[in-house]
């Protein structure tokens, strides 16, 4: 039966990235993520789905330490990436955050031109050795974003005023100009149209190739559509994680099913 | 629901007609076509207020932007000017206002004499005393910047007698004149003929914005310089003190600060610093910046830093409310891509703020650039004559402020002063335009960069 | 499925749409059954306007098919069904084109039949072959009650009855040779009930297939285990010849 599979849709064991253990985050009294186990492999879109509150984007903020900003978020339990603990005493999350990019669910470009906007991550993490490097970090990051044709004319005007979709573009070009590892994404989707959604779906599909992705969504179809593995939250718990084909036509767990399928309970 | 379905014209309470409006929707039309009225007047009332408010101090004060001058030629006798005939500066120097006095009186009678005009009961003390008791220091003034003068009969003009210039604006009459022992009617009518002659003008009073204060009988030579010169090194050390400080504190507090107990005392506590009376302010300063750090009295240094200790909650309310106001998707974003806190906040939060904090800034310093209560504390109600030194040595030399001037000047008894202290408020209330305008010039440059 | 309240969905509308079609499949399993009965019987009792009769009612079983087929795309596009409700209305696709195709073997049947009747009767073939469609009949209808009853246990029941048709259609064949082989008059007749009878083994097939597809609703999994074949007429030339 395998074999007849689409190949696009394989999913092969590859090396995993990120690998949680026992994961627990508490917001102050609140018991946000209970006892997550997750392994994130390289190169492949992993889905993150869920009802709301149900600790999804608070796990992905683990990933990248972005919860450290908020005072009262603890984490416990173990979250390695490549083998090393991200919450060590050691680790810089500046460092981390570097290696780990992310894409917002609102487009929140910087109030700055197009090409600053790119250039931004570059410039603090000294990529670029002079103005001809870090031109070509932008024009390279841009078409990675995809909207290298729609801004290669107006570099220097404001990123704020593009459309919703070519403003969410730019920041997934932004994270891309850091040359991160992962990539998490935020319901990248959520501000979005139809439109600007498959573009933004199809940019996922090919970043697929050079990073690790993990998207919060809460559209199924879009998970269904661009990820290879998906995992589902309910109530700080992870109910249920595996492969994306799997979950969506034949989930393990009832609490999924039912979530899936818009029933209620 | 069901029986609405089934019999809907007896049961919707929505049957009536959408021309006619029900007794509940009038009722309701009524209160607010009542509240918008209330609203209205209000807005009326104060902006009747501010008419009354503008029309009395510029009906007041526009006058002391004019004087009175008296053409006189005087000559400049060797003999009583420059006994040793040899033009040493040190000399004339040693010759006082007293030793020009009698030039004056001897101008006057000359010009007396060569128009013919002749007054009865009016001595020649008399009309020489037309001239402001200025006069004698102006011509000192003159001759000690140019000796050549001596020896030539140079034309003046010199300020005339408050109560002259009174009766030029109107405030003098000759019946008042009749009961005040500093001007007789005969002055008056002296002062009327000299008009008609023409070397009694009225013209604009550049003293009165350049020049220092002057003594209670000499209303016309008093100006605001000093007093200017006072307040603008006053906002130079509040804006270098209080804006570093207030942007530096707030950036902590808003950005950095953990959220404990210190750090919610501390944001109490600078509400009520903005609520505290300003001459609290004022004793502190006396006590903290003169008794114990042993500062100089009437110094704009000291005002600064009291004005800063008054400014400083203003600054670091409104600075903290423009960061608080920054998306918070915009430090996400920063952090995002891997910048530091530090860089988040420099690089993409704080020149959001900007326009924010400059209003705020700048509205701290026109409420500083008003106050009074905290000066007088510190000993800036003297009266002082002489000029501040530049920078930064002037911030340790007496000065006086705008508004205390103005509070000055009505203590006096001389009713010019009156005049005097509306034209101050005049000076001081278009400095706070100015920088209110300023004040929203740069936030819509700001604001429309994207 | 534990639990019925927690079954439904929070829009109303979309469970109204899933009963629907499920419905219409029950409704097109009712007229498959009663058509291969009546054709079974129209066969034994030579009762030619019955069997007109089974001809005529295939058209409402084909209606039926082409409007399950509507209501199912119209309920993919607007609802995008995943899980359980996309296994449902994969199901009911895949159930409703069998159902249909069940109907058209009984239509066959029935026509068969109208030239049979022109013949001699062959003794006792018409008894079985009826018993075998009664057979056939009774896989159908349970297999229709375990899709209602999600009931994956009675579907795989059904499945493996499938081998008892295979069986009496080995016999069947067995007998129609002899026939045949007896007296070349009755090759004409026998080829006619030897087809109606592979019609109905196709029909158990088909079931076999309806019972496939109520495990995968009901489990997510097709039964990958060989179910027993008990069709062994492929084989049969070699051993007769």
């Amino acid at each position: 039966m395998n074999d007849m599979r689409i190949v696009e849709r394989t999913v092969d064991t590859k090396e995993i990235k990120i690998s949680a253990r026992n994961c627990q985050v508490y917001y102050g009294d609140t018991h946000a993520i209970k006892d997550v186990d997750v392994d994130i492999e390289d190169k492949t879109v992993t889905a993150f789905i869920g009802p709301s509150g149900c600790g999804k984007s608070t796990f992905l903020r683990c990933l990248n330490r972005m919860n450290d900003t908020i005072d009262i978020c603890r984490v416990e339990g173990e979250i390695l990436l490549d083998g090393e603990d991200i919450y060590d005493t050691q680790v810089d999350p500046v460092q981390l955050r570097a290696k780990v990019g992310m894409v917002f669910q609102k487009p929140n470009p910087f109030p700055k031109s197009i090409y600053d906007n790119i250039a931004y991550g570059p410039r603090i993490h000294g990529l670029a050795k002079n103005k001809a490097d870090l031109d070509e970090i932008v024009e390279k990051s841009l078409r990675r974003g995809a909207i290298w044709n729609e801004v290669k004319d107006r570099l220097h005007s404001p990123g704020t005023g593009l459309s919703g979709g070519q403003q969410q573009r730019l920041c997934i070009a932004r994270a891309v100009a850091t040359e991160p590892e992962v990539l998490l994404m935020d319901e990248p989707c959520s501000a979005l149209d139809p439109i600007a959604t498959a573009q933004v779906e199809e940019l996922i599909d090919e970043l697929r190739s050079n990073y690790s992705v993990v998207i919060v969504t809460h559209s199924m179809q879009q998970a269904a559509r661009v990820s290879q593995k998906t995992a589902f939250f309910h109530l700080g718990n992870l109910v249920e994680f595996g492969e994306t084909g799997h979950i969506f036509t034949n989930p393990s767990d009832p609490r999924t099913e039912s979530y899936i399928t818009g029933r209620i309970g | 629901m069901t029986d609405a379905t089934a019999n809907p014209s007896s049961t919707s309470p929505h049957s009536g007609s959408l021309l006619e409006q029900d007794p509940l929707t009038k009722k309701r039309n009524a209160s607010e076509a009542r509240f918008k009225a209330y609203g209205l007047i209000a807005v009326c009332l104060g902006i009747l207020a501010l008419v009354v408010l503008v029309v009395s101090i510029l009906n007041n004060g526009l006058g002391s932007f004019q004087q009175t001058f008296i053409r006189l030629d005087v000559e400049l006798t060797e003999a009583k000017l420059d006994k040793n005939g040899n033009r040493l500066l040190a000399d004339i120097k040693k010759v006082s206002t007293f030793g020009y006095a009698p030039l004056i009186k001897t101008a006057m009678e000359k010009k007396l004499d060569d128009l013919g005009i002749e007054i009865e009961g009016l001595s020649e003390k008399d009309a020489a005393a037309l001239i402001s008791k200025d006069g004698p220091a102006q011509m000192r003034n003159r001759v000690i910047a140019d000796p050549d003068l001596i020896g030539q009969t140079v034309s003046f003009d010199f300020l005339a007698n408050g109560r002259v210039d009174g009766y030029l604006k109107g405030r003098v009459s000759m019946e008042s004149a009749e009961l005040d022992s500093n001007i007789s009617p005969q002055q008056l009518m002296l002062a009327d003929a000299l008009r008609e002659e023409g070397s009694l003008i009225k013209r604009f009073n550049w003293g009165f914005i350049t020049a220092p204060d002057a003594s209670e009988n000499r209303p016309e030579a008093s100006g605001l310089g000093v007093a200017i010169l006072g307040s603008l090194y006053m906002m130079i050390v509040v804006l270098l003190l209080a804006l570093p400080i207030g942007v530096a504190s707030s950036i902590y507090l808003e950005e950095f600060a953990p959220t404990n107990r210190l750090t919610d005392l501390i944001e109490v506590n600078i509400s009520n610093l903005a609520a505290v009376p300003s001459i609290v302010f004022g004793i502190l300063g006396l006590a903290i910046f003169i008794n114990f750090a042993g500062l100089p009295q009437s110094a704009p240094i000291v005002g600064g830093l009291v004005l800063t200790l008054m400014t400083l909650p203003t600054i670091i309310i409104a600075t903290r409310a423009s960061l608080k106001a920054v998306p918070p998707s915009i430090r996400d974003a920063a952090l995002g891509v891997g910048a530091s806190k530090m860089q988040s906040v420099f690089h993409h939060v704080l020149p959001l703020a900007a326009p924010g904090i400059l209003t705020g800034t700048i509205i701290g310093l026109a409420q500083a650039l008003g106050e009074t209560a905290p000066l007088l504390l510190i000993g800036m109600v003297a009266f002082v004559r002489e000029y501040p030194d530049a920078p930064p040595e002037g911030f340790f030399d007496p000065a006086s402020a705008l508004p205390v001037q103005v509070y000055n000047w009505t203590q006096r008894a001389d009713p010019a002063f009156v005049e005097r202290a509306s034209g101050a408020i005049i000076v001081l209330l278009i400095f706070l335009v100015i920088m209110n305008a300023i004040a929203i010039t740069l936030r819509r440059r700001f604001e429309r960069r994207w | 499925m534990s639990d019925q309240n927690a079954d439904q969905h929070i829009v109303a509308s979309y469970d109204r749409d899933l009963e629907a079609i499920q419905a219409m499949i029950m409704k097109m399993g009712g007229l498959v059954e009663a058509a291969v009965l009546e054709a079974a019987n129209s066969l034994e009792h030579r009762d030619e306007e019955l069997a007109e009769r089974v001809r005529l009612n295939d058209k409402a079983i084909d209606a039926l098919e082409e409007q399950v087929n509507e209501e199912c795309a119209r309920l993919l596009a607007m609802r995008q069904p995943i899980a359980k409700d996309l296994r449902t209305v994969l199901t009911v696709m895949k159930i409703s084109a069998n159902l249909e195709r069940v109907g058209d073997y009984a239509k066959n049947m029935a026509k068969r039949t109208s030239v049979l009747v022109q013949m001699s009767p062959i003794e006792g073939t018409a008894g079985a072959i009826r018993r075998m469609a009664k057979t056939v009949e009774g896989m159908m209808k349970d297999a229709l009650d375990a899709y209602i009853q999600r009931d994956a246990e009675l579907a795989q029941d059904v499945r493996l009855r499938d081998h008892e048709v295979d069986q009496m259609y080995n016999a069947l064949f067995r007998e129609f040779l002899t026939f045949m082989m007896e007296d070349p008059r009755n090759i004409t007749a026998c080829m006619h009930l030897h087809f109606i009878a592979k019609n109905i083994e196709r029909m158990g097939d088909h079931v076999t297939s309806i019972a496939e597809q109520v495990i995968y609703l009901a489990t997510g999994e097709m039964p990958e285990d060989n179910r027993p074949k008990g069709d062994s007429t492929p084989y049969a030339a070699n051993e007769s010849m």
